[in-house]
């Protein structure tokens, strides 16, 4: 049975506005799943509908077994919810918002306790556990929110945007954590504008963009299915023709760029060794040489034809303008 | 049966949590004490000799007249504050993560009102409290104490009711906000801070069928006379139809905010 399921997903606001038109996926149990698009894609969304806050306007959607409109208290107790933002109140201390996720999620309140204690330690909050939240950090506030979600042991964990705004160290945290939780028996489904994120975290990964779904598979065949990796060589200033023909027989030639040699591998990292032999015996001096694999965004911009970080950027800008 | 006690549990969980926000969070405590104890002290010190006047009820002291006042005072800017703890709460997300725990729907505006029930029956002991201090006495005694702090505890659910109905509708709390001039208006317009014999016309009109003065002649009469039947059941029921209205109107707001996830 697939942990979630989807067909034909839709959501009409006020106004005719589709945030989502026509969404199809599978999650296979103790998969994580990235949904990867810029802000307005209809991410969080599919998310607020697979979560059963908001009522899909067509089609269907059932998690954990359960579909998510007539069955949506069944849906409630299997998962667990991380929302954008951390959606928490900064007057409660770290130690009572779980100890209310738990009595909101009925456990006794000796279950309770130990649970807190477990998660806190989990997340590395024991210090701050009895603090305000409003007195917490960006990354603290993840973890915490994190930590509440996962209370009742959830079959099931949604996680939307879980760090966007976060600094480097505290998203690796971020993603040590849900690879943790992946690998004892959690079902993920994430939403995330981050390409690396989508990429070193999960095992499928769903490209959405307005509204609908428009790439789906394991990051390795999204890009293989917009190129093969190539190499980029730096060669001594005069040398870089008898460098091409040099390579040319090991792989396929691409047009050089900004004075680099540039060759398709079809093995990727493993053909490399003799491209620097090559390089070597026929007396080449090699500046350096970098192996380029095809990134999502690549993807994404077959997709879509546009970059997905250009859109982030674009997004930020309007958002900036329109504060000012 | 188990059902029922989860959901008594998420309420009372709740509801601890709505009186903790309320008492970290200066700006919505101060309405419930601040306010209507500076408006006590202001119009006992400045207005006293009204008791002099003819047809005034016979008090012991203007103070003893006016504290049903500030307390019905406080427990609808109780209810207004909590209605705007709760868009607060709408705002910032918060109610998302109540909506998508398996709880029952309405648990979550019975929390709020378990909260704004616990700080009505505070401000009604505040007020005593603060009554009997200032030489204030109570006619009926204990159970005139008693009376008076159930009636201004349900009155907190029953205005509470108004603040969760105004904040799930709007979701914003600078609206439910803005509800607070006109807690003072309905307060003007009763028996809360004058007889409403001896007010001009149509402002004695409106004091003698509007509800607060009901409900306060409730809270008032253990303090300066003897409690009625009638009187009693008079408040009982203004409250109790305050009630009715103010829940049905939040349960219709949060299944409008349901079906239309705003």
């Amino acid at each position: 049975m697939a942990a979630i399921e989807v067909r034909g997903l839709e959501r009409e606001f006020e106004g005719g506005i589709k945030a989502v038109c026509g969404v199809d996926l599978e999650v296979a149990e103790g998969e994580i799943y990235a949904f990867l698009g810029p802000n307005g894609a209809g991410k969080t969304t599919t998310v607020r509908m697979l979560t059963t806050l908001l009522r899909p306007t067509a089609g269907s959607a059932s998690v954990a077994g359960y579909d998510v409109v007539s069955d949506a208290g069944r849906v409630r107790e299997q998962i667990g919810v991380a929302l954008q933002e951390a959606a928490l109140d900064p007057l409660m201390t770290g130690r009572e918002l779980i100890l209310l996720q738990a009595t909101l999620h009925r456990l006794s309140r000796a279950d309770g306790k130990r649970r807190a204690e477990e998660l806190l330690e989990r997340v590395d909050l024991q210090d701050a556990a009895d603090r305000r939240v409003g007195t917490y950090s960006g990354g603290m506030r993840r973890r915490l929110d994190l930590a509440s979600a996962l209370v009742h042991e959830p079959r099931v964990l949604f996680l939307d945007e879980p760090t966007t705004g976060l600094d480097p160290v505290s998203r690796k945290a971020i993603w040590s954590e849900v690879a943790h939780l992946n690998r004892e028996g959690a079902t993920v489904f994430l939403t995330t504008q981050y390409l690396e994120e989508a990429d070193q975290l999960a095992n499928r990964v769903g490209i959405i963009a307005g509204g609908l779904i428009v790439a789906e598979g394991t990051p390795a065949q999204l890009k293989a299915e917009v190129g093969r990796p190539h190499v980029e060589i730096a060669i001594h200033d005069g040398e870089v023709d008898r460098a091409r023909e040099v390579v040319a027989r090991l792989g396929k030639p691409l047009p050089p760029k900004d004075g680099l040699v540039l060759l398709e591998l079809e093995g990727g990292a493993t053909q490399i060794a003799p491209v620097v032999r090559a390089l070597d015996e026929a007396g080449l001096t090699v500046e350096s040489l970098d192996l380029v694999e095809p990134s999502l965004d690549d993807v994404f911009v077959a997709k879509t034809g546009r970059h997905l970080e250009a859109d982030e950027a674009g997004a930020e800008e309007a958002g900036a303008a329109a504060e000012a | 049966m188990n059902r029922l006690v989860d959901n008594a549990r998420v309420v009372a969980a709740l509801g601890r949590r709505s009186v903790r926000q309320t008492f970290r969070r200066p700006q919505l405590m101060a309405p419930i004490i601040i306010f209507p104890s500076l408006l006590l002290a202001v119009q006992t010190g400045g207005a006293g000799r009204a008791v002099d006047l003819p047809a005034f009820p016979e008090v012991n002291g203007f103070l003893d007249f006016m504290l049903a006042g500030a307390m019905i005072q406080s427990c609808m800017l109780a209810g207004n504050s909590g209605g705007i703890a709760l868009a607060v709460d709408i705002e910032m997300g918060f109610t998302d993560r109540l909506l998508a725990a398996p709880i029952s729907r309405f648990a979550i505006v019975l929390g709020r009102l378990a909260g704004t029930a616990a700080l009505g029956a505070f401000s009604a002991v505040y007020y005593v409290a603060i009554g009997l201090i200032f030489g204030a006495q109570i006619e009926e005694g204990i159970l005139g104490v008693l009376l008076m702090i159930t009636f201004v505890t349900l009155a907190a659910v029953a205005f509470g009711g108004i603040g969760a109905a105004i904040a799930l509708r709007s979701g914003s709390a600078s609206v439910v906000q803005g509800l607070f001039p006109l807690v003072f208006v309905i307060m003007f317009l009763s028996s809360a801070f004058f007889p409403a014999d001896l007010m001009l016309q149509p402002a004695s009109a409106i004091a003698d069928y509007n509800p607060i003065s009901f409900i306060v002649e409730g809270v008032r009469d253990p303090v300066i006379s003897t409690v009625t039947g009638e009187g009693a059941w008079q408040a009982f029921a203004s409250i109790l139809g305050i009630g009715v209205a103010s829940l049905g109107l939040s349960s219709l707001a949060l299944r409008h905010r349901l079906r239309t996830g705003g």
